[in-house]
């Protein structure tokens, strides 16, 4: 029987892979936005590509952290008390990112120059800190009888941890290369695709030592069909990232990041977090969870508010789906606005279809 | 110490937060009715309006997003006590808060951002509007989460656990300090981009540049705030009632009550009468007052902080029930001192604007220009009241706060965060200002601009990145 703290394990999943699908690209275009684009207006054009979209693509995590606190008060509870440097670091990287990717455009050069060192580095260091935590919940991190931490900083620093995290920096560099073919045109496409085909190699080899060690940490309950996907795809990923298919080469980077995501909530279920100390201290998910009534009204919400999320969030996709180009007198933008309007403004516009 | 540490935290980066939510949530829904008049009726001020204090709500919403995030993730950080005891209840509102809103006013944004020109002008306009309902939204899950923190409903507590467990998810949405409280915080919102906006038509006015443009969002402004604010005074006065029934000790700590009056004067300043002095001198006092605000009749009777805290003593056992009597009583003047001045004021401009004087005023439009710090003294003063009125209790009567805090995060920990926010805080508000200042001077974009852009190059200027 399912029962419902399970179905929020699933759902808690479900928003961390759907981050990390999302975001994933809007950190590797803000890591790579400066190496596509070689003068200002092409670093612009590179950063418009996630404009709409990349707040939306943030609340996926907000809403993973705020699920477990409702779902698994005693997950949360323990799982951010003991990443507790780590997690100040992500939010001082999300801060500047956010900051940066609003307002980094701006009054004068060294403003802007600050800002751009500040957007490469956070969108970085906030996919390589969460893979290291969410690595650590799996390979087990000292946590006594009552789920109280008993390390220091320095044992969040598991060597699976680490290399969840580089797995999951090079993916997020990956996507973001995929996408940034996928939506651009002119020098910066070039640019976006030749990236790709450099960091697919990087991918190939961090998820294929990723998925080898994720088996040894979790043993044999960690089955086999996801990470011979998550292989499969970021192959795949290579090959057509070599070939020039841009369409799908950012699905191929998608569907590796997605498997690479479930293989760590799978490897990890029915724990949420690992005891190195005793096994018998493993939260898991039924002595981390609320109550069934709490979880009862938490899955109809759930039920009425994630397909709605879903369904206006892929509309928002489905609005600004053209390729970008550098060129604003592209007649082909002003043909392609609606006609309510003047055509979209500023130093990028669309082009409808790609 | 660490509780401390943790306290200094929380409240630190609640503060500032707050400072930047009521500007999103006044700023959305007044750019909403700007929008919404150029809908209707065609005239290119409105647009450009619309267009101009987009780039400013703009702004704002980028620091409330990420401070928010920290919020968000603080209870786990430095309240995992707190958070494992709570979370059966407390977690619900704030998952809903993420999937109910979060969602809405982010995807929104981006629609409407993004937007101009390309969306139907129907539902371009539906956008900007779904952006300020995903913050009222916002606010409300928040709200009910901390009204649970003030008055605790709808739940059990777990006999095995000692644990609340939530059984009673309607009553959470029904709680009456959180109705009142949920309305008076939208209310406050809305006044604080009024007077923001007024702020900024005020100083095209008094330049005299842009005057039919600025003269509509000006009498905007001002048609909003004078009922908001009247109406924002009486339900504040109305969670007064609400509190002094469920948390008594807060409102006669925001008196300095220390004896049990019945009928209660209040005083409009006194000297002395915190916690170490229980016999202030009461400058002015005004008869009856006090039995009104606090009962709604005038010959109610308030209870002592004395008797207050035997009564607390003896039903939860030994300690100290009371909270800094000095930071209740001022905060609790200075939020409705100013309110009142600032209603005032509005009354003033209202007048001017019936006369058609308003952009001839150079008072008011001087006066314009600095009211708009009023409304984060007050919105500050307010929080400060409700929470530190809680105290010593994390839940009123369920948990204290000291018992709430961290076991295994160090101070050393929370220096470290505590400084890092505070420099990324101080560069976070150093560029929201000048953002601000810059963008609220820029001057209005012209209405065809949006054919000819870019102009980034060619003049120099710049704009948000995410704007247009």
């Amino acid at each position: 029987m399912l029962h419902l703290h399970t179905l929020w394990y699933v759902i808690i999943a479900f928003f961390w892979t759907g981050f990390f699908v999302l975001e994933g690209f809007d950190f590797g275009v803000g890591m790579l936005h400066a190496v596509v684009g070689r003068d200002h207006d092409e670093r612009q054009l590179a950063l418009s590509t996630i404009g709409p979209w990349w707040d939306g693509n943030e609340v996926w995590l907000v809403v993973a952290g705020a699920a477990t606190f409702a779902a698994f008060p005693s997950w949360y509870a323990t799982m951010f008390s003991t990443l507790y440097l780590a997690l100040v670091l992500i939010l001082a990287g999300l801060m500047f990112r956010g900051s940066a990717l609003e307002f980094g455009d701006k009054v004068t050069a060294q403003w802007r120059r600050a800002w751009r060192w500040a957007l490469i580095l956070a969108s970085g260091a906030v996919p390589l800190l969460l893979g290291v935590g969410l690595g650590d919940l799996l390979t087990g991190l000292p946590i006594n009888r009552s789920h109280n931490f008993t390390g220091t900083f320095f044992s969040l620093l598991t060597p699976y941890g680490l290399w969840t995290g580089v797995t999951l920096l090079i993916l997020s560099l990956l996507h973001g290369a995929t996408f940034l073919s996928l939506r651009t045109t002119g020098p910066v496409h070039l640019r976006s695709r030749a990236a790709a085909r450099w960091t697919s190699w990087a991918a190939v080899a961090a998820v294929l030592g990723f998925v080898i060690w994720t088996r040894a940490v979790a043993g044999g309950k960690f089955g086999l069909p996801v990470p011979a996907l998550a292989v499969l795809a970021v192959l795949g990923t290579a090959w057509l990232a070599h070939s020039d298919q841009d369409g799908w080469s950012f699905a191929g980077s998608a569907v590796t990041m997605g498997a690479s995501l479930v293989s760590i909530f799978a490897a990890l279920f029915p724990n949420v977090m690992v005891s190195s100390t005793n096994a018998a201290y493993d939260l898991t998910v039924s002595n981390a969870a609320s109550g069934s009534y709490a979880l009862k009204v938490m899955t109809i919400t759930a039920v009425i508010f994630v397909p709605l999320v879903l369904l206006y969030q892929g509309w928002s996709f489905h609005v600004f789906r053209g390729r970008i180009s550098a060129s604003p007198a592209d007649p082909a933008a002003v043909a392609g606005a609606s006609d309510a309007g003047p055509p979209p403004a500023g130093p990028v516009a669309a082009t409808p279809g790609s | 110490m660490s509780t401390d540490l943790a306290r200094i935290q929380f409240a630190s980066t609640s503060i500032y937060h707050f400072l930047f939510v009521p500007v999103t949530i006044g700023l959305a829904v007044l750019t909403a009715l700007l929008q919404t008049a150029w809908y209707r009726n065609g005239q290119p001020e409105y647009r450009r309006l619309t267009r101009f204090f987009g780039v400013l709500l703009l702004i704002n919403v980028a620091v409330g997003v990420v401070t928010g995030l920290v919020q968000e993730f603080e209870f786990g950080m430095n309240w995992s006590d707190y958070s494992r005891f709570v979370g059966d209840v407390f977690g619900g509102p704030l998952a809903m808060e993420g999937l109910a809103a979060f969602f809405l006013e982010s995807t929104f944004l981006g629609l409407w951002l993004f937007g101009w020109g390309r969306l139907p002008k129907r539902v371009h306009l539906a956008c900007i509007w779904l952006v300020a309902i995903g913050a009222m939204l916002s606010a409300m899950f928040i709200l009910a989460a901390n009204s649970w923190m003030q008055h605790p409903v709808g739940y059990a507590i777990n006999h095995q656990t000692g644990q609340p467990v939530l059984n009673n998810i309607v009553a959470l949405f029904t709680n009456p300090t959180f109705l009142w409280g949920y309305v008076h915080v939208i209310l406050a919102s809305l006044v604080t981009g009024c007077l923001v906006m007024l702020c900024v038509s005020a100083w095209y006015l008094h330049r005299q540049t842009e005057v039919e443009a600025f003269k509509r969002s000006a009498h905007l402004s001002l048609v909003v705030l004078i009922p908001t604010l009247a109406l924002a005074l009486f339900v504040g006065s109305e969670l007064g009632v609400v509190e002094a029934k469920y948390q008594p000790v807060k409102i006669a700590a925001a008196e300095a009550q220390w004896t049990t009056c019945q009928p209660c004067g209040f005083s409009l300043f006194q000297v002395g009468g915190g916690n170490q002095d229980h016999t202030p001198t009461k400058i002015i006092s005004v008869p009856y007052l006090l039995s009104f605000l606090a009962t709604n009749s005038f010959k109610g009777q308030v209870i002592g902080l004395d008797e207050l805290q035997a009564q607390d003593v003896a039903k939860y056992g030994p300690g100290n029930y009371i909270p800094n009597v000095f930071i209740q009583y001022w905060s609790m003047r200075v939020m409705a001192y100013i309110a009142a001045a600032v209603f005032l004021f509005a009354l003033w401009g209202g007048w001017l604007m019936h006369r058609g004087k308003l952009e001839h005023s150079p008072r008011f439009l001087f006066l314009a220009r600095w009211a708009v710090i009023t409304p984060f003294i007050m919105n500050t003063a307010g929080w400060m009241l409700t929470e530190n009125g809680r105290q010593p209790w994390i839940v009123q009567g369920l948990m204290k706060t000291v018992a709430g805090v961290s076991p295994t995060v160090s101070s050393t920990e929370i220096w470290i965060s505590l400084g890092l926010f505070l420099l990324v805080y101080i560069a976070l508000g150093v560029t929201d200002l000048v953002l601000m200042l810059r963008f609220g001077r820029a001057g209005l974009p012209e209405d065809h601009d949006d054919a000819q852009l870019p102009d980034r190059t060619t003049t120099g200027r710049t704009r948000p990145a995410l704007t247009y």
